[in-house]
């Protein structure tokens, strides 16, 4: 059935962490914008507690889709559905604070998605302590960004172990998952490098593992309170169960595979960060608009608008299409339609809407847009991160164009 | 519960409207479109398809519910095929429906039976008027009281099959307010011009209608116009249409770009030309999930004038966006007519005015 209707218990987790982005997350963007690789433990702290006692109603990383064995309860999931709604209120009230939220991130997602039932039960155990817990996902290197197949990080079996040696960048939160809090941080590595993309597999790496150790943390546009980290591996060596997947997966390009499905599950999550951001700054815009005494008027000819009212209402479309495309991308994995081109949609449309958004908004309210008395310069910066990472706007364009076209990667390129 | 795919019954239905545009509506719209007419067995066809009578009741002649959703994925098949053809088949549903909506009990009785219950025939709304900055919240044809009935003065546009309708739904301004009163085609003052010449839907006759102080009974007014929803639903209509405009300028666009060759590969290969495909699916399907939550909204009975009116404007861009770079793709062989995709570029324009020519 064709349905627009939010389930209650989305709405009223929604309804709650509205108040903790009013409240505790807008009141403290700003602050740690200006204090950048300052640890927001008030927030993570809250968070943590109360993400653990929602009763297990809420989890920053629910389970992946669901096995076959695994009884659904007769009940069909709606967990990403609920996660795209979280992240969008959490991300409207910071995103770089939202970036900073404990109980999962990329790591866990990617155990999730890949690992199996032992994996996700040795690794994702430890989001549910009484602390907070962070995880990320490595696979940047400084010469290989979209081209992950080009990553040179190695992995080579020594008995019951792997020995990884590289250096990962750009790792999001690799502070907080392997120096500040007992996570572990997800590293692609390849264990063939003759072997292009079929020889690369993900390495579970937990915090304390010697060998590991972070080099650099970056200084950026926005999201400045999200750490953005330099991973260095020298003969780290990690347990031969923590490469992600069945045995079989590992033997072949399956493990790719499996990894890559990750970004299924996440890229519409980015775009419903994205979408919280451009919210935020539409909303502000229109607010600042009406303090002005300029009111929209909806239904006008484009002929009889002004050139501000064409603006906004061009803005308000294009969020709520991005919006629309990323809850469908969401109800796919809940619903285990397989995903085509539906998650990088979800991607291009959010990033290209962000973006745009924010840019539009500052420009649209002059000089007071412009300043930084106002987060709405903010937004214009932590807005832009949303175009790069999990796939660049080009990359993601990429991949809808080869799925629409029945294309490989090497018919099109 | 969120949802994104349609029932069976709305798939089953999709199924046959689908079969229809393609062998039928889309067989035909080239000649249609170069001779100016739509066979009357292509129109009687698609009607008795049974979608608009299958969103009546039984006690006004149909056989089913009114659903805007079903409706729109109806609507987006039929464009599919063809826009002018689709135009035709729906055009009584502007009339008929918009009586269901707003009509009181009486008026649904005696005005919607005749529409639905033979074959097709044309009873057609006159909405649109022809200034440059028509606005429906400000009609300039106007309606006042007079002993006990109405005066009806103004100039319509766009008014489908008008020379020959059986009776125009006429949308007028009263003391400020939208109306609609049904008006006999033969009434006195009522003048219907010469067809119109457009840029394209060339294959639909349509009209310009001039009411000269037409008077009309109490009667003929519809009692509960709620222009809110009217509108909306002539929005969420006019958005399905260039919704199925869009894909078929797109497939038609990706298929011919996996064909050709230029520099020893097939033009797809070239990312200048699979982004343009990417965006374009992209912006396709974001533009369908508005028009179907404006639709949904509809049914839900909630306010949709907003969302529905957004969701055209977005798909008015998207569809003159697409059929444009189905042009494009095709390059000089897209500019000549034994390709669709110049007509299809054509119709495109036109969406953005065509809200009153059909309803779901
Ligand atoms: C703040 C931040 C956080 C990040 N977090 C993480 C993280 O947690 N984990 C992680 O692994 N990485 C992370 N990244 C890395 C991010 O995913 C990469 O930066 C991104 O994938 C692009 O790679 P690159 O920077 O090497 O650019 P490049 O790959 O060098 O690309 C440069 C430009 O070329 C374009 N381009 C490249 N290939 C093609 C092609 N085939 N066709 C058309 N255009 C192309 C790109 O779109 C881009 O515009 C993060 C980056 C930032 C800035």
């Amino acid at each position: 059935m064709i349905s627009f209707e939010i389930p209650e218990t989305i709405e009223k987790t929604v309804t709650m962490i509205e108040a903790v982005a009013t409240e505790m997350m807008r009141p403290q963007a700003r602050y740690y914008d200006e204090h950048e690789h300052e640890i927001p433990w008030e927030y993570i702290n809250f968070m943590h507690e109360a993400l653990q006692s929602a009763d297990g109603g809420v989890s920053m990383a629910p389970e992946g889709p669901k096995d076959e064995d695994e009884p659904m309860l007769g009940k069909p999931s709606i967990g990403y559905q609920g996660l795209a709604h979280y992240v969008e209120m959490l991300s409207w009230g910071d995103a770089g604070l939202y970036l900073c939220t404990p109980r999962g991130g990329l790591g866990a997602a990617a155990v999730s998605a890949a690992g199996t039932p032992e994996q996700k039960a040795k690794f994702l155990k430890r989001f549910n302590g009484d602390k907070a817990v962070f995880s990320a996902m490595a696979i940047t290197e400084p010469h290989a960004g979209s081209d992950t197949a080009a990553i040179k990080t190695t992995a080579v079996q020594d008995g019951d172990e792997w020995v990884l040696n590289g250096e990962k960048i750009f790792v999001t939160g690799g502070h907080k998952s392997l120096v500040d809090t007992p996570g572990f941080v997800i590293v692609w590595a390849t264990i063939d490098p003759d072997a292009g993309r079929k020889g690369i597999r993900s390495f579970v790496v937990e915090a304390g593992t010697p060998g590991c150790t972070v080099t650099k943390l970056e200084k950026k546009l926005g999201i400045r309170c999200s750490d953005t980290a330099t991973i260095v591996m020298q003969d780290c060596r990690v347990p031969f169960e923590n490469m992600l997947g069945t045995v079989e997966q590992k033997k072949t390009s399956e493990g790719y595979k499996g990894v890559l499905r990750t970004f299924e599950v996440t890229r519409p999550l980015v775009g419903a960060s994205a979408l919280g951001i451009a919210r935020a700054a539409l909303e502000f815009l229109v607010e600042k608009l009406a303090e002005g005494g300029f009111e929209i008027r909806y239904g006008l000819p484009r002929n009889r608008m002004t050139n501000l009212e064409a603006e906004v209402i061009d803005l308000e479309a294009m969020l709520r299409s991005a919006w629309l495309l990323t809850l469908r991308a969401v109800w796919m994995v809940d619903n285990k339609v397989p995903i085509n081109a539906e998650a990088s949609m979800s991607k291009i449309k959010a990033g290209d809407a962000v973006v745009k958004i924010t840019q539009k908004a500052i420009e649209l309210l002059g000089p007071m847009g412009y300043s930084r008395e106002h987060l709405l310069e903010k937004w214009f910066r932590d807005a832009k991160i949303n175009d790069l990472y999990e796939g660049t706007g080009q990359i993601n364009r990429l991949i809808v164009a080869r799925r629409i076209l029945g294309y490989s990667r090497h018919e099109l390129s | 519960m969120f949802g994104f795919e349609p029932t069976e019954e709305q798939k089953l239905l999709v199924e046959a409207v689908r079969r229809y545009a393609e062998n039928d509506l889309r067989a035909a719209a080239h000649e249609a479109d170069e001779s100016g007419e739509l066979p009357p067995d292509l129109i009687e066809k698609g009607w008795e398809l049974g979608v608009l009578q299958a969103s009546v009741p039984e006690a006004y002649g149909g056989f089913g519910e009114r659903s805007a959703v079903t409706g729109a994925l109806a609507a987006e098949e039929l464009a599919w095929g063809d826009l002018s053809g689709a135009l035709a088949v729906m055009a009584p549903g502007a009339y008929a429906l918009s009586v269901l909506l707003t009509g009181s009990e009486d008026q649904k009785s005696e005005l919607i039976p005749p529409v639905i219950e033979a074959d097709w025939k044309p009873y057609v709304a006159a909405f649109v008027e022809p200034e440059y900055d028509f606005h429906a919240g400000e009609m300039r044809t106007t309606a006042v009281a007079s002993n006990g009935d109405y005066l009806i003065t103004g100039r319509k546009a766009r008014v489908p099959f008008g020379d020959s309708a059986e009776a125009l739904l006429t949308f007028a301004s009263l003391d400020g307010r939208i109306e609609a009163f049904a008006v006999p085609t033969d009434a006195e003052g009522v003048q219907v011009g010469e067809r119109e010449q457009l840029l394209g839907i060339q294959a639909l006759p349509t009209f310009p209608v001039t009411f000269d102080k037409v008077r009309v009974p109490a009667s003929a007014r519809l009692e509960g116009m709620d222009a809110s929803q009217v509108l909306a639903s002539f929005n969420v209509a006019a958005g399905a249409l260039a919704i199925g405009l869009s894909r078929a300028a797109y497939e038609y666009a990706l298929d011919y770009a996996k064909e050709r060759e230029a520099f020893g590969a097939p033009i797809a290969q070239k990312q200048a030309i699979a982004f343009m495909l990417a965006e374009m699916a992209t912006e396709i399907d974001g533009a369908r999930l508005m028009v179907w939550e404006a639709a949904w909204e509809i049914d839900q009975g909630k306010e949709a004038f907003k969302s529905a009116y957004l969701a055209l404007s977005n798909a008015a861009e998207t569809v003159m966006m697409v059929t444009d770079r189905g042009v494009q793709i095709l390059g000089g062989h897209g500019y000549i007519r034994e390709h669709p995709v110049e007509r299809w570029m054509r119709n495109a324009r036109g969406l953005s005015t065509f809200a009153g020519m059909a309803m779901v």
